[in-house]
């Protein structure tokens, strides 16, 4: 090994190591802005790395040059804009088309290398096959499919599951295609086969994804992005690269550990969501007597509950994201607080339409990071507290996930229900996801406000207003 | 099996098993920060893109090379600045920053 390659090597690990760094001081939000720059100054470093492997190669074409640098500033012109322009309540289409992207870029390297190789007539090792095949299954999948995720979050395409008779007949008839030219593409190599099966591959992506509802968007996100980080890292194994085998790696564990989290929050199984598809059963509906009759309030009514209560928990749901009702909670929290109302907020791991998004959202509302409260946190802190508003929030309040035998038993749920009285903000009494009724709405502690998110929100602010005067 | 695979292959399940520690510690609060961080993060195929133009040689192989470099750089940039713009929104108590959470004191305007 020349001292070159040791040099390089070595700053391959160091930037692999910013990365690791990074991600670690994401563990607060005090010092994830320095995470996020000290993971970026890996990335300077892996870049100028490789900048000093291909000016040492010399192998490099004027043509070559020129693709490679116009790629590069054409694509981080694109990213800037996007990331500039970009809405919060659409981070989830921008995340959905990065992870397209990466995951279309790891396919495209395995697939330069394999017709590098083919076109050589250079003998294609098993391991180097397998690899490629890994590569450019993930990624071909990853980028079909995440292209539809953004379709649906965005509303370009319906977001209502689309299902059609023969859909696991294709699905299966693909499976075999691809594990078929596979395993022809070990014993003999050809760019042909390899075609077929990026176009099976693409195809896939599009099925996996077509049959997913909105509902479900924050599992499918989080699973695109493990799929992307591992394609990165079978393109490292690809072109050999310790650089992408790592990253990759790190992005793949991160994904994967979201989707575990957002699929044991919305109460399905890894595996079922792999294997059975998407969007599918959850049809089992347990009919719970809804005996107890319904509460409505006026604004004034629900201001008076909020304007003398001590402590007040917002429970904020996807209805609030959709609405774009976060500026305006904001602005009730604060009245509320100026009179000296404990104001927090509780939010479940799938409030919002990916991981984390509520958060965001109301950060960017400027709700100081400190009053929001992840589930486990906050709930000991229910029986304590006055009144909790739930806005656009269904399925994650509702108290027969407690008991067996009903389509949300064993979902994790917010303790809504311990709190003295609850006021629950929503447009009618339609029913959530899981297309059973809530218990929550029934309890005599509980009172319907029945309006827009947005429009119940202004509304109770000029109340409490003009009643503190 | 080469060594180099097994190499590959050792990096890689380490590399994993260090991403489930770090990153099963990071908060839910800032769990969309962490995907635009992680979409940054898997940028780094734009070093794989970058060194297969050196090896590319005809149309299709200059194609496939531009379309994987213009890709991952936008992970890269598009990644890295969007993570920043999130990460600043995410504020303690605007006017006094020491204040520890939730014990109702009155704070004033905070906006």
């Amino acid at each position: 090994m020349s001292t070159f390659s040791w040099i390089t090597q070595l700053l391959y690990v160091l930037a692999a190591s910013c990365f690791v760094l990074g991600l670690h001081m994401m563990n607060n939000p005090a010092t994830a802005r320095r995470g996020n720059q000290v993971s970026t100054t890996g990335m300077v470093a892996a870049i100028a790395v490789t900048l000093a492997i291909v000016i040492h190669a010399g192998a490099i074409t004027a043509t070559g040059w020129t693709v490679m640098l116009a790629g590069t500033l054409v694509g981080s012109a694109v990213g800037l804009y996007y990331a500039r322009t970009v809405q919060m309540t659409a981070m989830p289409q921008l995340v959905s088309v990065f992870n397209a992207v990466g995951g279309g870029a790891a396919a495209l390297v395995a697939i330069h290398d394999y017709m590098r190789l083919t076109d050589a007539g250079i003998h294609v090792q098993t391991s180097t096959t397998v690899t490629t095949l890994l590569d450019v299954i993930i990624g071909s999948v990853t980028f079909s499919g995440s292209i539809i995720a953004a379709g649906k979050l965005q509303g370009v395409i319906t977001s209502a599951p689309v299902t059609f008779p023969g859909a696991r007949v294709i699905n299966a008839l693909l499976a075999v295609v691809v594990l078929g030219t596979g395993g022809y593409l070990i014993a003999t190599p050809s760019l042909l086969g390899l075609l077929a099966v990026i176009i099976a591959a693409l195809v896939f992506g599009v099925l996996m994804v077509m049959p997913i509802g909105g509902a479900d968007m924050p599992v499918v996100i989080s699973l695109l992005n493990a799929f992307t980080g591992t394609a990165v890292a079978m393109a490292g194994f690809v072109i050999n690269n310790w650089a992408l085998i790592i990253a990759g790696a790190l992005v793949g564990a991160s994904g994967g550990i979201l989707t575990k989290l957002m699929a044991d929050a919305m109460n399905r199984s890894i595996r079922n969501i792999i294997v059975g598809g998407f969007g599918t059963g959850d049809t089992a509906v347990a009919a719970i007597a809804g005996s107890g009759s319904i509460q409505s309030v006026t604004a004034d009514d629900a201001a008076i509950q909020l304007a003398y209560a001590s402590k007040v928990i917002i429970v904020p749901g996807y209805g609030l994201a959709a609405a774009q009702a976060q500026h305006e909670v904001a602005a009730l929290a604060d009245v509320l607080e100026s009179r000296g109302v404990d104001v927090s907020y509780a939010i479940h791991p799938v409030a919002g339409r990916m991981p984390g998004h509520m958060n965001v959202l109301l950060a960017e509302a400027n709700v100081p990071y400190p009053q929001l409260k992840e589930m486990d946190d906050i709930n000991p802190e229910f029986a304590r507290t006055d009144v909790a508003l739930v806005i656009g929030a269904n399925d994650v309040t509702n108290p027969a996930a407690r008991r067996a035998g009903t389509a949300i038993s064993g979902m994790p749920i917010l303790d809504v229900d311990q709190a003295k009285s609850i006021i629950v903000i929503k447009r009618s009494m339609g029913h959530g996801y899981a297309g059973i009724d809530n218990e929550l709405y029934s309890d005599p502690k509980t009172s319907m406000y029945f309006a827009d998110a947005k429009t119940a929100l202004i509304e109770l602010t000029a109340a409490v207003k003009t009643l503190v005067g | 099996m080469s060594t180099a695979l097994l190499t590959d292959l050792t990096i890689f399940i380490l590399s994993l098993w260090v991403g489930f520690e770090v990153i099963s510690k990071v908060p839910a609060t800032l769990h969309t920060p962490l995907m635009s961080a992680a979409n940054s993060i898997h940028g780094i195929v734009l070093a794989g893109a970058m060194l297969i133009a050196v090896t590319a040689n005809n149309a299709v192989g200059y194609v496939i090379a531009f379309v994987a470099a213009a890709f991952a750089a936008m992970n890269v940039v598009g990644g890295y600045v969007v993570t920043g713009r999130m990460l600043k929104m995410f504020k303690r108590r605007p006017a006094a920053p020491a204040v520890p959470a939730a014990d109702g004191s009155t704070n004033g305007r905070s906006a």
